[in-house]
């Protein structure tokens, strides 16, 4: 199972580190990838994600109100929405990404994420294409 | 500006059975402005046809581009060498940037990705309002600066009609009567009286009652000699 985090630089890299910190444990088969906000977030790298073997994509930004560029993680809400459109028309399930917004001091919440995605892949199956 | 929208991916993917190298080119101008067919939406588009590819083993193999301005063909032959071995385009482009394509390249298919709509503005990011009908016979100095052809449901030209109530038109209560902001327009313009000027039947051969229109500007056109000179592509 490979579950593709596309964690922001401030709270979701943060959390997730907090994560380890606090030894919270989490299933191994996520990979986080930082990138400087959730506002960078393009659909293409969520269809990109599964496209390249991903079996769900979650992203995690900081809590609304909170983002280090002031708007990034609900620019970023709305391209996981727009992302879901377009899982649809392929026929995958929009279930497969998620958005997450989880303060830098909430590890145990970036744990709880993992796990939900991870129960969500057990549940629908592998991804749309293996690799 | 033109106004577009994407068609459905499903759609697409119908239109482009049975081919295997393929090109999205999308145009950097007005379908950029309202996000249909700009760099970003050709990448999306591109990724999501590379996926669906992936899923079903077909095959395609995609590459994208975006032309500056695929409506003018000293643009638009910048694909030369990309349409190299391709059997299709995707045109991301304006319905008139689709046909400049095929045009260019007679022996590729080119497909719409999009659905070409009107020439409009956007209202807000997201928003976007068809402003003008492409008359060919302009009666905004008459008309407050909103055109009653474009905005007017019925395209009255010498007031509302009955469905004109509190403001909006009869068709959708979204939707404001065209006659009610000529109104209020002249009235901030001080302008009112211009609504007693009785515009006459209009005559349509302008528009596309008359054919598809031609508009030649003679002194524009350069002669075989200066296109030499210049190099250009005719």
């Amino acid at each position: 199972m490979r579950i593709i985090a596309l964690v922001c630089s401030f709270c979701g890299y943060a959390s997730a580190d907090m994560a380890g910190v606090t030894g919270q444990s989490y299933p191994a088969s996520v990979v986080p990838v930082r990138m400087p906000c959730t506002g960078r977030l393009d659909v293409s790298h969520i269809l990109s994600a599964f496209r390249n073997g991903a079996d769900a994509v979650m992203v995690v930004g900081c809590l609304e109100g909170n983002c280090n560029y002031q708007y990034g993680n609900i620019e970023a809400r709305k391209r996981v929405e727009q992302a879901r459109g377009i899982l649809a028309q392929l026929g995958i399930d929009g279930e497969r990404v998620e958005m997450f917004n989880i303060a830098s001091n909430q590890g145990w919440r970036f744990a709880e994420a993992v796990k939900e995605m991870e129960g969500r892949v057990l549940r629908l199956g592998p991804g749309p294409v293996r690799r | 500006m033109i106004i577009a929208e994407q068609k459905g991916i499903e759609e697409l993917i119908g239109i482009l059975e049975g081919h295997k190298d393929i090109l999205v080119v999308g145009c950097r101008s007005c379908v950029a402005i309202c996000l249909a067919g700009g760099e970003k939406e050709v990448g999306v588009l591109s990724e999501a046809l590379r996926l669906h590819s992936d899923m079903r083993s077909k095959g395609w193999n995609i590459s994208e581009v975006t032309l500056e301005r695929a409506c003018e063909k000293e643009w638009a032959y910048e694909l030369d060498q990309l349409v190299e071995g391709k059997d299709c385009v995707i045109s991301l482009a304006c319905g008139v940037g689709a046909q400049v394509i095929q045009e260019l390249f007679p022996d590729v298919r080119v497909v719409p990705g999009l659905n070409t709509s009107n020439m409009g503005a956007p209202e807000e990011q997201g928003v976007y309002n068809e402003k003008c009908g492409g008359c060919g016979d302009c009666v905004l100095h008459l008309t407050g600066g909103i055109c009653p052809i474009a905005r007017c449901a019925k395209s009255l030209l010498n007031g509302p009609c009955g469905g004109s109530q509190e403001g909006k038109c009869e068709i959708d209560p979204e939707v404001p009567c065209a006659w009610d902001q000529i109104y209020h327009s002249l009235e901030k313009l001080g302008r009112l009286e211009l609504m007693d000027v009785p515009i006459p039947p209009k005559d349509w051969g302008p528009s596309r009652s008359g054919g598809p229109r031609k508009m030649v500007r003679s002194e524009a056109i350069l002669t075989d000699e200066q296109n030499r000179m210049k190099g250009g592509k005719r």
